[in-house]
């Protein structure tokens, strides 16, 4: 294949990459940055979405639109109850204590990946896209489902940014996100707020699972990778900055797309993963982060 | 009164260290095994825990540092012939170069900026493993040939393949980190880092070198956990990328955490901790993670400073 | 045959000091106590131990859960017949997580704590290569179903066997010439990165270049990815072959992304199962493999002409017409690969029949009679087809079947001779001590 169309391959696949990955990170940047939070168990809320995502759309026959549409809504609310029975229990308990609270979350890692494995099996199983639509390109073909998802997750983030900027209770969670005590003292409900923000949270990482599933499948140990990229973006973004997650999303999802069709494939995620470590050594607020205060 | 703190901690940690000498002849062959297995990964942790627990960076790339040990030594005695001696040198050295040069750069960075740095340079080298097959068989890993896993010391050579030999080196290698990491605390260099990590700008103005004193922390801890990865990789013969995993990376983490970080024996007890119930669990059921999950959740809401760190809180004052 | 699992700890239960040092006392006690060593004496109604290192969690889980089933259903039908040497089989289990560490810490609890008779049943190269030097420290005959090319590469010791799967070298090349003769000799390699995908890599190019055929492009996939879209513009359009092998939960995205790119067309595509093991061959997405071909280690889908053996095995295991799961069609099995634990469970009880093993003492007669075999009969206790054993390297070489996908089927196109699958041996493993 020439270089253009080759190109324009690894962009349409980086930018895929990067949706997914911007709700995701989304959902960890709130958590991170208004509770200051290092949510070790982000990934498996993602993990948790698709395995629902699959359990919802089995529930129903007939056109498999009806089961991905009945997963898009029921799935993100029961990994949002889930996060706010988590939340209640534990990490309100300890406070947020930053270290209890990254042992607490890589327990619940273990708790959530081993009901994963005993009540849904090791296997990875697929969820059937709403629609199959193969867009043929000249030179090669093309999924439409995967379009859509690059498309959805645009208007999620939209949605997201206006709540947060727009709304009353967008601007509670900054006020809370840039001084928490000032803010308690203006009478937020702090506590309410924080629950309020790792359900949601966790529910945007629902959502981008259950997206990607009819791309990649449902399985008990796909939350790690997820993970680790969402902490990259948010850092790289800079803490609790919106933009900068979503710009970071793009960026990660872009580079390491295009830098595969110049290196051979390992080769080039070591370089990929070491110009972005790089980046952050030498900007560390992130590219959209203030300095530190 | 400082003084006599100090003498009751040395105490202290004498004691263990005889204890574990003295438990060779009182556990079965089991526990004696699992005891030299678990020694070594506690080398780990307390390298792990200079950095985290006493410098107060939380790093998640250490898997790096043990990995560096483990292909550091492995890899000459398996393609060069080594000697078990220089090989191990040659691990801890390389561990301590790369906790150098990963300092310099991570180091400029703080808080979770430093976390995310070092996660992605010890991914960078997993891949590295990955990328040279060739050389380090990947994922698949080397088997050192038990005949090449022989210490040659004037006029005596030990089998490491030997449980009781094994044993005993792995109390030794314990023994040297743990007192290092107590002369370390005691010594003014530890207060500063104790000092960076309650208020870095404070040392700051008061004229430290903030900078250098976590580097000489990096290099310190890079080179403990590449001298237990180093002592896997000759005492238990097997080197492979698993070990360069961020799983590795979280491991002393949490078993720092689970012991107590900041405290010189909370690793070894948050390794002991977390073997065993991986290992007792496991017996009686597949859901073993589960139980797992709940205990970490159950210990951090009552021990929310680890263990040893709740006691040293709540009861033992002086313990280092 | 009953499971049975670690019984006695010194930290069982509340770990409170007093208990703990009651414990150590007693455990202490015992190891002093003479003939605390079950086996000293031998006991002809001791049941045989056999240490089962299963993958229960971790990336291997698929792949271990039908590992455990096949174990099981093959423990019962030896305890049915009268056991081993007259004494009962009994399987004891332990989760290694399939992680190299544990899988090593696993031998050693199987060897000192559970008092097994031989350790079995290891599927991922990197647990079997891990545990191998332990085994060998502790002497324990260590027998591994994992197809992979270590134990035949010489490079692991005396106490380590293969006896109930081909390993990777041999069915990869077994493999060449029929892909050259009837698909075509221009082949493309798509394969992990890493010493799985290296192997295939080497011997399949090798094996390909001998028939007369040329590899023209490898593409190699990293380990971390999980969408592969990107890396097909890579194949050469001349290509008439794409092999691929891939493992791990991504593989049907591969498959599917790949349908996605070439639509009907694009070049001929020969796979390994291990890319679709476990995965329902009419799961949505892998319409566009029909006509396409698979290497199988033993056929999923029951085959017209199927001896009774054949058949006789796959009720014992539990497995339906489809290969899933005969209480959940949902549940496919990993066909291609665990009739090993099936057939390796055979070897043992042959083994120790031969050598008259009594317990543990008689390990070494237990590694001598396993080498002296040379041949396994295809039937009930082999039911993937005849073996041929070596010794001196630890191995055994068998059949392959080539599969075609049809109507959502796998149907048996071709089985390769065993001579097919036979490379010069680079170990002699009989040269090391015991």
């Amino acid at each position: 294949m020439s270089f253009g169309p080759h190109l324009l391959l690894a962009t349409l696949e980086g930018l895929v990459t990067a949706a997914v990955l911007a709700l995701t990170a989304l959902g960890l940047s709130l958590v991170f940055g208004v509770m200051r939070v290092v949510n070790v168990a982000h990934g498996e809320f993602f993990m948790l979405g698709a395995v629902l995502a699959w359990f919802f759309s089995t529930l129903v026959t007939g056109s498999p639109a009806t089961g991905f549409l009945l997963a898009l809504v029921l799935s993100p609310l029961v990994v949002g109850l889930v996060a706010l029975v988590c939340e209640r229990t534990v990490l309100r308990r300890l406070n947020y204590d930053p270290e209890a609270t990254i042992v607490a979350t890589i327990g619940m890692l273990y708790i959530i990946q081993q009901l994963a494995l005993t009540f849904y099996g090791p296997e990875a199983r697929p969820v059937q896209a709403p629609f199959s639509l193969r867009i043929a390109l000249p030179w090669f073909g093309y999924s439409g489902y995967k379009l859509a998802v690059i498309a959805a997750s645009i208007g999620l983030i939209l949605a997201t940014w206006l709540v947060l900027t727009r709304t009353r209770i967008g601007l509670i969670m900054r006020a809370t996100q840039f001084d928490r005590e000032t803010a308690q003292n203006f009478g937020i409900p702090v506590d309410k707020v924080y629950a309020a923000v790792f359900a949601l949270g966790a529910m945007l990482a629902a959502v981008a699972a259950v997206l990607i599933v009819p791309i990649q499948q449902a399985h008990y140990l796909m939350g790690l990778d997820p993970l680790l990229l969402s902490f990259i973006v948010v850092i790289i973004g800079g803490l609790g900055s919106l933009r900068g997650t979503v710009v970071a999303a793009v960026l990660i999802g872009l580079s390491d797309g295009i830098i595969s069709v110049f290196f051979s494939p390992t080769l080039a995620k070591m370089i990929a993963t070491l110009l972005v470590a790089l980046v952050l050594v030498f900007r560390p607020q992130g590219l959209f982060g203030q300095a530190a205060r | 009164m400082a003084g006599r703190a100090t003498t009751r901690a040395l105490l202290l940690h004498l004691a263990v260290l005889a204890a574990l000498v003295v438990l060779y002849w009182l556990l079965p062959d089991y526990h004696r095994g699992v005891l030299a297995r678990v020694l070594v990964l506690a080398v780990f942790a307390a390298g792990y825990n200079i950095v985290f627990g006493y410098a107060g960076l939380l790093s998640l790339g250490h898997a790096m540092f043990f990995a560096a040990g483990i292909y550091g030594a492995g890899l000459p005695v398996y393609h060069l012939d080594w000697g078990v001696g220089a090989a191990f040198a040659t691990g801890v050295g390389a561990g301590a170069l790369l906790a150098l040069v990963v300092g310099m750069l991570a180091l400029r960075t703080t808080g979770v900026a430093f976390m995310i740095v070092t996660m992605m340079f010890s991914q960078v080298f997993y891949l590295t493993t990955l990328y040279f097959t060739q050389w380090t068989r990947g994922e698949e890993g080397l088997v050192l040939p038990q005949a090449a896993r022989r210490l040659a010391l004037p006029g005596l050579e030990i089998d490491l393949s030997d449980p009781a030999s094994r044993y005993f080196i792995a109390v030794a290698l314990f023994s040297v980190v743990l007192m290092a990491s107590f002369a370390i605390v005691r010594a003014p260099f530890g207060r500063v880092l104790v000092a960076i990590r309650e208020n870095e700008e404070r040392v700051r103005m008061l004229g430290y070198d903030v900078f250098s004193n976590k580097l000489a922390a990096m290099v310190i801890s890079g080179a403990f956990c590449a001298a237990a990865g180093a002592a896997y990789a000759v005492l238990f013969g097997y080197i492979g990328s698993t070990f360069a995993t961020i799983q590795y990376s979280i491991l002393p983490l949490l078993w720092v955490l689970l012991g107590g970080a900041g405290t010189v024996l909370g690793p070894l007890l948050g390794t002991v901790f977390m073997f065993y119930v991986v290992d007792i669990t496991s017996g009686y059921t597949s859901a073993y993670l589960l139980i797992v999950g709940v205990a970490l959740i159950v210990l951090v809401l009552f021990f929310p400073k680890g263990v040893l760190g709740t006691i040293r809180e709540r009861w033992l004052r002086w313990l280092p | 045959m009953s499971e049975k699992r670690s019984k006695t700890s010194i930290l069982t239960g509340n770990v409170s000091r007093r208990t703990a040092l009651k414990g150590l006392g007693a455990s202490a006690g015992l190891t002093l106590a003479p003939g605390f060593v079950r086996y000293a004496q031998a006991q002809s109604s001791e049941p045989i131990r056999i240490g089962f290192q299963a993958h229960r969690t971790g990336i291997g889980a698929a792949y271990g859960r039908w590992y455990e089933r096949t174990t099981m259903a093959a423990a019962k039908a030896i305890n049915a017949a009268g056991g081993i040497n007259g004494r009962p089989l009994e399987i004891v289990t332990e989760d290694d997580g399939t992680d190299p560490k544990r899988g090593a810490e696993v031998v050693e609890k199987f060897a000192s704590q559970h008092k097994v008779d031989v350790v079995y049943g290891t599927l991922f190269s990197h647990v079997v290569v891990g545990a191998a030097p332990t085994a060998g420290e502790l002497k324990m005959p260590y027998y591994v179903v994992s197809e992979g090319y270590h134990v035949a590469s010489g490079k692991l010791n005396r106490y380590v066997f293969q006896p109930g799967i081909t390993d990777v070298k041999a069915q990869v090349s077994s493999m060449a010439p029929w892909v050259t003769s009837n698909l075509g000799k221009k082949v493309t390699m798509i394969f992990p990165d890493y010493a799985f995908g290296h192997d295939h890599r080497d011997f399949f190019t090798e094996a390909v270049k001998a028939q007369g055929g040329e590899v023209i492009k490898h593409v190699p996939i990293p380990p971390t990815e999980s969408s592969f879209t990107r890396y097909f513009p890579q194949i050469p359009s001349d290509t008439e072959v794409l092999y691929h092998v891939m493992v791990g939960p991504a593989v049907l995205t591969f498959v599917k992304e790949l349908g996605e790119f070439y639509g009907g067309g694009g070049p001929k595509l020969f796979g390994f199962i291990d890319s679709l093991e476990a995965v329902d061959m009419a799961s949505p997405g892998l319409e566009f493999l029909d006509g396409s071909h698979f290497w199988e280690g033993m056929p999923r889908y029951l085959q017209a002409d199927a001896p009774d053996y054949v058949k006789a095995y796959r009720d014992a295991v539990g497995i339906d017409q489809n290969g899933a799961s005969v209480d959940d069609p949902k549940d496919v099995s990993t066909a291609a690969h665990m009739f090993g634990c099936w057939e390796t469970l055979y070897v043992i009880k042959a083994a120790m029949e031969a050598a008259g093993y009594q317990g543990p003492g008689d390990r070494q007669k237990l590694i001598e009679a396993t080498e002296a075999m040379t041949e396994f009969a295809a039937g009930p206790e082999h039911p993937q087809g005849k073996k041929i054993f070596n010794g001196k390297l630890h191995q055994c070489f068998g059949h392959q079947y080539i599969s075609q996908v049809s109507g959502g089927r796998l149907e048996v196109v071709h089985r390769t001779e065993i001579e097919d699958s036979m490379y010069e041996p680079e170990g002699d493993y009989t040269t090391q001590s015991l």
